[in-house]
């Protein structure tokens, strides 16, 4: 059975096949042709198998964050979505709903302005802004510095606004308890499936601007089957933030995980 | 996309492990990545002799070896062979499958003098 759907199990055979687990084609597309072949031959080259993650740098720091987070308890979140789905109009509205009930911070990513730092402290929370400049995602160094800057609080709620993108800051890990994905109406319910890797990387994605539903083609339960064919354990709630449709269902689900 | 970032990862994990495993050049480095993990070869191998420049892989060679994806069937328990995150298992049709492999993105081989 499967614990996603409750479906039963139509084949019945409940066997684990073992296929060979890499097929591996090996192909070079990269060659230089050394102009002097000083290094080229002989002088002791050696071949050494190694097992060295392309993330491993950034995963080492989001580790010692995460740990940073525990021992202080600090939950984090990263929210992630392409520009414009509300990111920063929802941690505005969950700002002003939570903030007497614990300490919050905010770091804001953007390629450049302070605007969204901005916003967040009109609303009287701390909030610092990262400029990635070129770079289209925040990293866990990066993290890292701006929580010692922003002398985030022990027991506090810190929201991480990613750069809107909904490519690389899946590969990112920030230390973060969850990755939220926040997708607007207006953008389509196709986007989990055109953007696989960030639905597949999040915990909980945020159906938003819900109040625009009577206006948009934006089928929610099409868009909830895609979500989960790519992440079937993927939390999905919806919501508005500006017209604050279901919006203690989230907020009741931070104040959950607070506690 | 991060294909950059990447690189520059590549370059300082290779400087960390020339030191603990005693080299000073890398002629040919092996990426392992999987058909489900988010990079593009090709703009990797673009980028990649403009990265290396000035550090002890200039001039590296950079090779690809491309892991098949595979996911287990929530449903019939089966693997089955994944192109996307959301393919349905093979066997049975059913849409729920957990990967299994096919998200690596790591270096496996080096050659250093
Ligand atoms: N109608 C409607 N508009 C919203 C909602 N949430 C955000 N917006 C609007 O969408 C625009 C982009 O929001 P913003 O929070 O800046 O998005 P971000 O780029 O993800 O941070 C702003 O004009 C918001 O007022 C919503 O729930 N309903
Ligand atoms: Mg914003
Ligand atoms: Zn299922
Ligand atoms: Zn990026
Ligand atoms: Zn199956």
């Amino acid at each position: 059975m499967c614990g996603i759907c409750g479906c039963s199990n139509p084949s019945g055979t409940g066997k684990f096949s073992v296929v060979d687990a890499s097929k591996v084609s090996l192909l070079t597309t990269h060659h230089h042709n050394h102009g002097n072949e000083q290094h080229s031959q002989a002088d002791n080259q050696r071949l050494i198998q190694v097992e060295l993650d392309l993330l491993s740098k950034n995963n080492a720091y989001a580790a010692e964050n995460r740990a940073y987070f525990q021992n202080n308890k600090i939950f984090v979140l990263n929210l992630v979505s392409s520009p414009g789905a509300g990111k920063t109009t929802l941690l505005v509205e969950t700002i002003k709903v939570l903030k007497d009930k614990f300490p919050i911070a905010v770091i804001e990513g953007d390629q450049q302005t302070e605007h969204d730092a901005d916003r967040i402290r009109a609303t009287g929370v701390s909030a610092l802004q990262i400029n990635t400049g070129r770079a289209c995602h925040l990293d866990a160094h990066g993290i890292g510095r701006a929580v010692q800057t922003l002398k985030v609080k022990s027991n506090s709620f810190l929201a991480i606004e990613n750069v809107g993108n909904l490519v690389c800051p899946s590969s990112f890990d920030l230390g973060e308890a969850h990755k939220i994905v926040v997708l607007s109406v207006t953008e389509g319910d196709d986007k989990p499936l055109k953007y696989p890797d960030m639905f597949y990387a999040a915990d909980v994605m945020i159906i938003n601007k819900i109040d625009l539903l009577p206006y948009v083609d934006f089928d929610v339960e099409r868009c909830i089957d895609f979500a989960r064919r790519v992440n079937p354990t993927i939390q999905i709630l919806q919501l508005s933030a500006t017209k604050s449709d279901n919006f203690s269902e989230w907020t009741d689900w931070l104040i959950a995980k607070m506690q | 996309m991060h294909e950059l970032s990447l690189l520059e990862n590549v370059r300082v994990i290779l400087e960390d492990h020339a030191k603990k495993q005693n080299f000073q050049r890398v002629e040919e480095i092996t990426l392992e990545i999987g058909a489900l993990s988010c990079v593009e070869t090709e703009a990797l191998a673009f980028a990649f002799e403009a990265v290396m420049k000035g550090s002890l892989a200039e001039n590296a060679q950079l090779r690809f070896k491309h892991i098949d994806a595979q996911g287990r069937c929530l449903s019939c328990g089966q693997l089955t062979v994944m192109e996307m995150l959301y393919d349905a298992c093979e066997h049975c049709g059913h849409p729920h499958v957990d990967v299994v492999s096919g998200l690596e993105m790591k270096i496996t081989e080096l050659k250093v003098s």
